[in-house]
């Protein structure tokens, strides 16, 4: 330092630049270095098989000949043929109302489990953010329904709410509050409501806990004040409490609504082939195994990937435009 | 204008009591000050005057009406918090107007009251900033002003000072000192476990000790008078001087304290005599540590810069007058001089 307030001021200065840009130069390149295994597992892991879909989705490839796809461009997208009649036949996945069907299914699911989700997740948030006895062991038999695989959960919904023997149909039967006993899972009209019950029973511990971690950054004392200051426990909520976790709801939303876009397993296991709840992901499995349209699937998988990204980015956008108008 | 009184306040936590039976009358515009080291109840005291936690037994009056079961915003007080407690998502101005504009007052006049209060602060450059934005000064000036905002009859501070640097507090200090004088219907209790700031802010001190009252008075009282050796070695700084057995029999107490500024050096004649262990020079005045044989050195009070050297052999005497006694509990038995002394 004594040093630098000796020497000709201009030349200090540049020489502090010069210093100054070989450590960041230094920076930069370690912090590269460090990047460098996580970008590599990444792009084996998560780009690879992403450009292979994208590739794949190009082609005519069937299951059994790989190896001997042929590139035909947007044709499993989208193709059409004008008839001599003058008709048009539009092909493909934009065409395909199946497509559209599981689309729409997913986006209804998306919307309705996500909002149940928050909301209770946010009750059983703030009760278990409170001082009560044996609130240790509740945080904790709170998660069960959230540890437990998909599979067996959904194995254990699907016996509970069957239509011979399960104890659902017994419960509201004796309780007078349905006529017959109803195929919950095979009924067109419930089988939606049944996936979106079970996915709300398993996944809300998992919303709750993120807004608990959220609720326990809230320092304690701002609640003190606002006693001080007279303010009703509602609107404590409405403009501290909900304003303060507002970061950490807005990460577990974008959490819950990159699963549920993608949802599969536990409509593959409780209600398979069903036009009602078959969703982007279960489409695309049947078609890429099941029917052997390995390219059709692989292009109804790049359009999922598009969607999903295409909401993911739209939502960040808004909510920081949001996040950062309220500041 | 409030007059508080305290009657034999319980408080306890489960089975292990923090307040053991607290009585004091705090006069309409007095400025009074808890005191005492960690753990001795008096935030947990203020916090009860708050009404942030509840009374277990005895009584709390504003002005002879008994407000135990009143909330706090109902009791007429504000507090400024140790950590500021502020809104974090609110800037300087809705966190002081944001108690007023939800009780539904009048917007011109919320927004007058606030501007009154930042202009005295200081605070009127800042009022659109958030308090993230802001230093620690500023920030406690802020939870200050939301306070003043509230137009209290009872200011109430817990330890408003401890988390801001050393010259920040003496400035803010002298903030709280004018505050006080330019609200004097205002009656103020402040925590502190600083006795530099009971001394210089207070009208009154009440030392606390263990969940009980240990002395009641103004700073000056507990300086020259002080109750017991918990008091006498509380206040003050450098910490009074004790010694007991051999040092203290002839003066027909158990133990005696003598302040610094209380013993001179007489190479004469001195009392006692002792070697130098450690000088501290602060340049107005020198705290010389001087070892007599008892449990721990004596420290001796010299104006200017001293000129004793560590190793030196030098003898002292207690001024005439000035030397406190205690019994065996520790309380005090007045100040005497020596049986038959020279």
């Amino acid at each position: 330092m004594t040093d630098l307030t000796v020497a000709d001021p201009a030349t200090a200065l540049a020489s502090r630049r010069h210093i100054n840009s070989d450590l960041r130069a230094q920076r930069v390149r370690s912090a590269w270095v460090f990047l460098a295994p996580t970008l590599l597992v990444l792009a084996l892991v998560a780009g690879w098989p992403l450009v292979r879909t994208i590739y794949f989705s190009l082609t005519n490839a069937s299951l059994t000949n790989l190896a001997g796809a042929e590139f035909i461009g947007f044709d499993n997208y989208l193709t059409w043929i004008t008839l001599k009649s003058g008709r048009t036949i539009y092909r493909g996945l934009l065409a395909d109302p199946a497509w559209w069907n599981a689309v729409w299914n997913t986006l209804k699911f998306t919307l309705i489990s996500v909002s149940v989700e928050t909301v209770l997740g946010l009750v059983v948030a703030l009760v278990l953010n409170a001082h009560f006895p044996g609130r240790g062991l509740v945080r904790a038999a709170i998660l069960i329904p959230w540890a437990i695989p998909t599979i067996v959960s959904a194995k254990m919904w699907a016996w509970m709410l069957n239509d011979q023997f399960g104890i659902l149909n017994d419960i509201l039967l004796g309780l007078g509050l349905i006529g017959q006993k109803v195929a919950w899972t095979a009924n067109p009209d419930t089988a939606m409501v049944a996936v979106l019950i079970v996915d709300v029973w398993k996944t809300t511990p998992f919303m709750a806990l993120l807004i608990l971690a959220g609720l326990q950054m809230v320092p304690g004392d701002i609640y003190e004040a606002a006693k001080i200051d007279g303010i009703h426990p509602v609107k404590v909520f409405w403009r501290l409490t909900l304003p303060l976790i507002r970061p950490a709801l807005m990460v577990a939303v974008i959490f819950r609504m990159l699963d549920a876009l993608r949802i599969f397993d536990l409509i593959y296991v409780l209600t398979p082939n069903n036009a009602q709840t078959k969703t982007m992901s279960v489409l695309a499995r049947e078609n890429l195994f099941d029917f052997d349209k390995f390219a059709y699937g692989a292009a109804a998988s790049t359009m999922l990937f598009l969607i999903i990204a295409g909401i993911t980015v739209l939502y960040m956008w808004f909510g920081r435009v949001n996040f950062e108008g309220e500041r | 204008m409030a007059e508080l009184q305290l009657r034999d306040i319980r408080k306890s936590f489960g089975a292990y009591e923090v307040i053991k039976g607290v009585s004091m009358d705090i006069k309409a515009g007095e400025f009074m000050v808890f005191v005492g080291p960690s753990g001795c109840g008096k935030s947990t005291l203020l916090r009860l005057i708050a009404g942030l936690e509840e009374i277990t037994s005895g009584t709390l009056s504003f002005d002879g009406r008994v407000v135990n079961h009143l909330v706090p915003s109902k009791r007429g007080i504000a507090m400024v918090f140790q950590s500021y407690a502020l809104y974090p998502h609110m800037t300087v101005f809705e966190n002081m107007a944001f108690g007023m504009q939800l009780a539904g007052k009048d917007k011109q006049r919320c927004r007058k009251r606030v501007e009154a209060a930042a202009e005295m602060l200081q605070l009127t450059p800042y009022l659109k900033r958030l308090p993230r934005q802001l230093s620690g000064g500023q920030r406690q000036r802020v939870a200050i002003g939301r306070a003043i905002v509230r137009d209290p009859t009872v200011f109430l501070f817990d330890e408003p000072l401890s988390n801001l640097d050393a010259a920040l507090r003496v400035a803010t200090r002298i903030e709280i000192a004018r505050l006080h004088r330019s609200m004097h219907n205002t009656t103020m209790i402040y925590v502190t476990h600083d006795q530099v700031e009971a001394m210089t802010l207070a009208d009154r001190i009440c030392v606390l000790r263990d969940g009980r009252v240990e002395q009641i008075g103004t700073p000056l009282e507990l300086y020259e008078h002080p109750n017991s050796t918990f008091v006498a070695g509380f206040i003050g700084s450098p910490k009074m001087n004790f010694l007991s057995e051999t040092f203290a029999m002839p003066f027909d107490a158990d133990t005696i304290g003598i302040r610094a500024e209380h013993l001179v050096i007489d190479q004469e004649g001195g009392l006692w005599v002792g070697n130098v262990v450690h000088s501290e020079m602060l340049g107005s005045d020198s705290y010389i540590h001087l070892d007599i044989g008892a449990a721990e050195p004596l420290i001796v009070r010299e104006g200017g810069t001293s000129s004793h050297k560590p190793g030196e052999t030098v003898r002292i005497s207690p001024v005439a007058g000035q030397i406190h006694r205690f019994d065996a509990a520790g309380r005090s038995i007045g100040r005497t001089e020596m049986r038959g002394a020279a």
